[in-house]
């Protein structure tokens, strides 16, 4: 072991603020760099692929549209996505590393922006490869079966799924923000995503003053217009979302971003 | 230049930090010593903004740690190298504070020459590291961005002695080269060796402070005469303390000087007196960290 001359001193540089491009950089790099997270984003890829393949074996010959093929790969990219985000953030605490990424960058709020603009970065590029998958799939499709090509989804359907899966994947943001522990977000995300629409459907089919009210309190009610391929929303629905969106997204970010401002990190 | 004000830190109706001043100065390495659970951690998350301290603040350098820019490239910290994603390599750890920082690629390879973890060791996961690993990587990281203060929690802690000397004599050139150094341990010894001044903790008090030639001093003289009877009496005659050391022998808190003087006086011929070093210093630890301590040490 040699004697070390690793810290020469005294000279003061002129010190640059930290940009946030380069902490979202950096972000980005950490969703990938271990095997865990290499696999898991590598697992939409893989699960859009095995999507695209299932519906070309078993879906019947008129239902090979793109539309068919979009709305299968939905599924479990809409489950992948919104844990790529909740590790994101979980693992500054779980696996304690914020111990060092917050003494590097004092300021809690750019770490977590950084995060938040990497996950949304991800959440684009796999709508990209499903969209790409999906379109391939649909030509390979037709091509096998003989079937007419089908291309029943517009631009401005495009853009509304990619904004649904946004909001799923937001909706995973908010629960590691809020919670700061990676089961405990991510069992939170089961039970918002489908324990909790399943009682609303219920309670929705028993009683009419809840069937009238659903589209208020629901998001996932509220937001399935996104997903349908078939028609526009009309300005009540973009309501719904909105003040869904108010109640089950924004508010619950607000109060974890608070405690992730003040909470000390161990 | 590390400088703590007045810090004050309450988990309910605990204190965990009381009071604590001090000052960590450039070309000196000061040792925060104290048992576990003494509040040294707490201090030191506070002074890097991952704890809210109730009153007091610490500036480095003259600056609060949060209005640093780049504080990667000013203070180099390291506070428990067992917090890193185990499913990392090391080198891929470097590589991220290189990166956040704004540093030449080269300065990772650099790095990991300097702290002796070998290109096969560095590929390796976190996982798979031992503890001492786990240090070198983590004063590596600390080190990277060549900042002028080091804030180190128990950075001995998993090293072999071999890991000891090295980090005593990178701590010590560091220093020599103008930086600011604070370690904190719950090991004398450690302290002992590295440190140029130390600060002691208990129960998130500080109980003493100052130099270590100083606290050398602080902790007496060791006396030994034919007649110990009569050279305590005429120590006791002169308003001076003194006490048995359990072996034939007389601590005192005055220094060799004067108890040579009053040993002349008396007529008494001493056998012995030195300074009460080394072991001094830790029957202070103990003595001054006892009532303080968790387990509380025989006093």
């Amino acid at each position: 072991m040699t004697a070390v001359t690793a810290g020469a001193v005294p000279i003061r540089r002129a010190v640059h603020p930290v940009p946030l491009t380069r902490i979202t950089a950096v972000e980005l790099r950490k969703m990938f760099d271990t095997r865990s997270g290499f696999w898991l984003i590598a697992s939409i890829a893989i699960s859009a692929v095995l999507a695209a393949a299932g519906v070309i074996l078993f879906a019947a010959d008129d239902e090979l549209t793109y539309s068919t093929f979009a709305t299968a790969i939905r599924f479990p990219v809409v489950i992948i996505l919104p844990l790529v985000a909740i590790l994101a953030v979980t693992s500054e605490w779980s696996q304690r590393t914020g111990l060092t990424t917050f003494t590097m960058v004092p300021h809690r709020g750019r770490i977590i922006a950084a995060k938040a603009i990497s996950s949304v970065l991800i959440a684009i590029a796999a709508m990209a490869l499903t969209f790409a998958v999906g379109a391939l799939g649909n030509l390979l499709g037709a091509a096998v079966t003989g079937t007419p090509l089908v291309w029943d989804v517009t631009i401005t359907q495009c853009l509304y799924y990619v904004l649904g899966m946004v909001l799923s994947l937001l909706i995973g943001f908010m629960l590691g923000v809020l919670i700061r522990a990676s089961i405990g977000a991510v069992v939170a995300y089961f039970v918002l995503t489908f324990l909790l629409p399943t009682i609303f459907s219920l309670l929705a089919a028993g009683s009419q003053w809840f069937h009238d009210l659903q589209p208020w309190i629901d998001i996932q009610f509220a937001q399935s217009g996104l997903f349908v391929f078939d028609k526009s929303l009309t300005g009540e629905q973009w309501a719904n979302i909105v003040v869904t969106g108010i109640v089950w997204l924004v508010i619950p970010l607000l109060i974890g971003l608070r405690l992730v401002m003040r909470t000390e990190v161990k | 230049m590390i400088t703590v004000e007045g810090l004050t830190k309450k988990y309910g109706t605990t204190l965990a930090v009381d009071d604590v001043s001090f000052t960590a100065a450039p070309g000196r390495v000061t040792g925060f010593l104290g048992p576990n659970g003494a509040g040294k951690s707490t201090t030191m998350r506070i002074m890097v903004g991952l704890t809210r301290p109730t009153a007091g603040n610490v500036t480095i350098s003259g600056q609060t740690f949060a209005d640093l820019p780049n504080p990667g490239l000013e203070v180099g910290v390291l506070l428990d190298a067992s917090a890193q994603h185990a499913g990392r390599t090391g080198r891929e750890i470097l590589t991220l504070a290189q990166r956040l920082m704004g540093l030449p690629r080269t300065r990772v390879e650099e790095m990991l020459a300097a702290v002796s973890l070998t290109p096969g060791e560095a590929s390796r996961r976190v996982g798979e590291y031992s503890l001492g690993m786990r240090q070198r990587l983590g004063i590596a990281t600390a080190l990277i961005g060549d900042p002028e203060v080091l804030i180190l929690d128990e950075p001995a802690n998993g090293l072999d002695p071999a890991g000891i000397r090295w980090m005593r004599d990178l701590l010590r050139g560091y220093a020599d080269r103008g930086g600011t150094v604070l370690l904190s341990s719950h090991l004398l010894h450690e302290i002992e060796v590295i440190a140029d001044d130390i600060v002691m903790i208990g129960h998130g008090r500080i109980v003493s402070r100052g130099s270590k030639t100083e606290l050398l001093q602080a902790a007496g003289t060791i006396v030994r005469a034919v007649d110990l009877v009569r050279l305590e009496q005429a120590l006791t005659d002169w308003g001076l303390s003194a006490s048995a050391t359990g072996d034939g022998g007389l601590r005192t808190e005055a220094d060799a000087a004067l108890v040579g003087t009053v040993a002349l006086e008396a007529g008494v011929a001493l056998t012995e007196l030195r300074a009460a070093e080394g072991a001094g210093l830790e029957e202070m630890f103990l003595e001054l960290t006892s009532t303080t301590q968790r387990e509380g040490a025989p006093s």
